[in-house]
C-alpha cells in the first residue's frame, strides 16, 4: 500500500476549475516537487490535502484512510503536516509556545484535567516541554526559545515554521514555497536544511517551490502543473527539457 | 517562600476583608464596594479570555451575568423561603448555608449552556459578524426576562435577602463577602491555570492565526466551545454573586450598559492580561464610587478617560502582559512559576 495517494482530484470554486483530474503516489521516503506558474492551483492542492476545503471529486488517502471528509486537525492526527507560502506562525507567541501548540492533536487529556491539574496533565505537559526543547535543540533555535515569533527574522521564522511542523512527527510534509523572500546564502541553507531533516526525521516531503535552483537540486521527481492541468512528471532533466512546460512559464515561441 | 507569597496575599486580603466585615469595621457600603470590586474581576477576566486571549470580540456579557442571576436567585427563593411565587420553603432556610455555592456552580452551568447560543455562530463568523450576535444574545436573554411575568417581568426579582437571612441564622458572618471573593479568586486560579495550558494557548493561536491553528492540530471548533462556555459560566457566576449581594435584581441591570462596562474594563486592563483585568476592574469600580459625587456627570468623565487611554495607551495598561513583565523585581517577590511565556 501507498503511504499517500490521490486519484482524479478535482476542486471548483464557483465555477472556476481550480484543480484538474490530479493524480500523485507516493511509496515513502520520496521527495518530490510540485512547480507551475502563478495561480496553477498548486497552493489549492495542499489546502485540499489539509482538509481547508473539501475536495469536489477525487479521493486522497493517507495509508489506505480517505482525507477527503476531514477537519485540518484530524488529517494533522493522521500525520500530515505542513509550512506555508507566507509563514503562518503565530507571532504574539513565544517560539517555544509556538512548538508547543502544535502539539494539541494528540493531547490525551482534557479541560478538567487543565483546572485540576490532574497528575494526567503533569505528565503529558511534562512530556510536551521536553520534546519542545528537543526540537528547538535540534533546529538550532534554542538560543530564540523565549523570544516573540514576530520579533524573530525572515529565515528563523521559516525555521521554527519547519520546527512547528516537525513535532507532529509528519509521515508526509508539504512545504508550500519554503524558499520565498529568502537571499542566495538563506537559499543554499535552506536546501541543506532540508536534506538534513529528511534524513534525521526519515521525512517523505512534497515541495512546491518556484525557485528552479532549489527544486532542481533538490527533488527527484517534478510534477509541473497549469491552470489546475498536470502538464508534466518526471525527474528534473526531463522536465527542464520538456517543451510544453517551458510554453507554460515562458510563453511559446513565435516563428 | 516566594512560590506562596501571593496566595499568601490573597488570603491576607481575603482573612482582612471578612475579619474587618464581620467586626463592623467596614461600613456596609464599604462592603458593598469591596464586593462589587470581586463581582468586577470575575466579569472582566472572564471577558478578556474571549475579547484578548480569543481575540473575538464579544460585547454581550451581560446577557450570560443576567441568566446566572436569574437561576441562581430563582432556586435560592423557591428552595429556601416561602412567598408567593413559589409557595413555601422547599428546604430548612438554614440549608442555603451549605447548598449556595452548588446552586450558584449550577447557576454557572446554566450561563455556560448559554454561551453555546455564541459558540455555535463562532464557528462560521467571527470579528464584527460575530460581535453583532454576541449583541443579539444580550438583547435577547434581557426582553425575554423582560416578558416572563411570574418572575417579576420587568419589574424586577427580589427575596434573595430573606436567603441570607437564613445563612446568618447558621452563623453570623459576612457570608457574600465570603462567596464572592471564593469564587473571584478561583476564576483567578481557573483561568490562569487555562490559559497557561497547551490545551488552553489553542485559544491563543486561534486569534494569532485561526487557519493556522486548525492546520497545526488544534480543534479550533472544541477550543471556541470551551472557551466561551467557560466565560459566560465566570460571568454567570458573577451574576448569581451580583443578585445576593443586592437581594434585588432586574432586567435592566443586565443590558448593553452593563456589558460595556465590562469591556471597558477588558480594554483598560489590556487585552490578553489576567493581572490587568484583575487591576482594571479594581482601578475601574473604585473609580466609579470616588466619582459618584459628579452624578450623571460621571458618565462624561469615564468615557472621557476611556478616549485618552485608547489615544495614549491602546493596548491598555497592560496589554499582552503580566505585572510580572512590566516589573520584573515582583518575580522575585512572586516568583510565577512560569518564565515568560510570550502572549502570557
Amino acid at each position: 500500500m501507498a503511504l499517500f495517494e490521490i486519484r482524479g482530484l478535482t476542486h471548483f470554486f464557483g465555477g472556476l476549475k481550480a484543480v484538474s483530474n490530479f493524480n500523485v503516489t507516493f511509496e515513502g521516503g520520496e521527495l518530490m516537487g510540485l512547480i507551475g506558474p502563478n495561480g496553477a492551483g498548486k497552493t489549492t492542492i495542499f489546502n485540499l490535502v489539509c482538509g481547508v476545503y473539501h475536495p469536489s471529486h477525487g479521493d486522497l488517502r493517507i495509508e489506505g484512510r480517505s482525507l477527503s471528509r476531514l477537519f485540518p486537525h484530524q488529517v494533522t492526527a493522521l500525520g500530515i503536516a505542513r509550512t506555508f507560502q507566507n509563514i503562518r506562525l503565530w507571532p504574539e507567541m513565544s517560539v517555544l509556545d509556538n512548538v508547543r501548540v502544535a502539539h494539541n492533536y494528540k493531547l490525551s487529556y482534557g479541560f478538567l484535567d487543565t483546572i485540576f491539574q490532574t497528575s494526567r496533565y503533569r505528565r503529558e505537559e511534562k512530556g510536551i516541554d521536553r520534546r519542545s526543547e528537543e526540537v528547538l535543540e535540534i533546529m538550532g533555535l534554542r538560543d530564540h526559545a523565549r523570544e516573540l515569533a514576530k520579533n524573530l527574522p525572515y529565515g528563523l521564522q521559516r525555521k521554527v515554521e519547519i520546527a512547528r511542523a516537525l513535532v507532529i512527527r509528519p509521515k508526509l510534509l508539504l512545504l508550500d514555497e519554503p524558499s520565498a523572500g529568502m537571499n542566495l546564502g538563506e537559499k543554499e541553507a535552506l536546501i541543506g536544511l532540508i536534506r538534513w531533516i529528511r534524513k534525521e526525521f526519515n521525512l517523505t516531503l512534497w515541495l512546491i517551490e518556484h525557485e528552479m535552483r532549489v527544486v532542481m537540486n533538490l527533488c527527484e521527481k517534478i510534477q509541473v502543473l497549469d491552470f489546475g492541468e498536470m502538464i508534466a512528471d518526471g525527474r528534473p532533466d526531463e522536465i527542464q527539457s520538456n517543451p510544453r512546460v517551458v510554453e507554460a512559464y515562458l510563453g511559446k515561441e513565435i516563428d | 517562600m516566594s512560590k506562596y507569597s501571593l496566595t499568601l496575599l490573597a488570603f491576607l486580603f481575603f482573612v482582612l476583608a471578612v475579619g474587618l466585615s464581620w467586626a463592623g469595621t467596614l461600613s456596609p457600603y464599604l462592603q458593598l464596594v469591596l464586593m462589587f470590586v470581586g463581582v468586577n474581576i470575575m466579569m472582566s477576566s472572564s471577558l478578556n479570555l474571549v475579547n484578548g486571549y480569543m481575540g473575538e470580540f464579544s460585547c454581550g456579557h451581560a446577557g450570560f451575568m443576567a441568566v446566572g442571576a436569574y437561576t441562581t436567585s430563582l432556586l435560592t427563593v423557591w428552595f429556601f423561603t416561602s412567598g408567593s411565587v413559589f409557595g413555601p420553603n422547599l428546604l430548612p432556610p438554614a440549608w442555603a448555608a451549605a447548598l449556595f455555592p452548588f446552586i450558584l456552580l449550577f447557576g454557572g452551568l446554566i450561563a455556560a449552556l448559554a454561551g453555546l447560543l455564541v459558540a455555535f455562530p463562532s464557528f462560521r463568523t467571527r470579528g464584527d459578524y460575530l460581535a453583532i450576535i454576541t449583541l443579539a444574545v444580550n438583547f435577547i436573554v434581557k426582553s425575554a426576562i423582560e416578558n416572563i411575568q411570574p418572575i417579576g417581568g420587568a419589574r424586577g426579582f427580589m427575596g434573595m435577602g430573606r436567603v441570607i437571612n437564613g445563612m446568618k441564622e447558621v452563623a453570623d458572618i459576612p457570608w457574600m463577602m465570603i462567596w464572592t471573593w471564593v469564587f473571584a479568586f478561583l476564576t483567578i486560579l481557573l483561568i490562569k491555570r487555562f490559559v497557561s495550558s497547551t490545551y488552553g494557548k489553542g485559544i491563543i493561536a486561534i486569534r494569532d492565526d485561526e487557519i493556522a491553528a486548525e492546520i497545526m492540530g488544534v480543534n479550533t471548533r472544541r477550543a471556541k466551545m470551551v472557551a466561551f462556555m467557560l466565560s459566560s459560566g465566570v460571568a454567570g457566576l458573577a451574576g448569581g454573586l451580583f443578585a445576593h449581594i443586592l437581594g434585588y435584581i432586574n432586567p435592566g441591570s443586565f443590558g448593553i450598559m452593563k456589558s460595556t462596562e465590562a469591556l471597558v474594563m477588558v480594554y483598560l486592563g489590556g487585552m490578553g492580561s489576567l493581572s490587568g483585568s484583575v487591576l482594571s476592574a479594581i482601578v475601574f469600580t473604585l473609580l466609579l464610587e470616588v466619582l459618584r459625587p459628579l452624578q450623571l456627570y460621571k458618565w462624561v468623565v469615564v468615557p472621557l478617560i476611556l478616549i485618552l487611554l485608547m489615544l495614549f495607551r491602546t493596548e491598555g495598561l497592560l496589554g499582552h502582559r503580566e505585572l510580572t513583565d512590566v516589573f520584573p523585581r515582583l518575580k522575585r517577590i512572586f516568583g510565577s512559576k512560569e518564565e515568560v511565556h510570550g502572549a502570557l
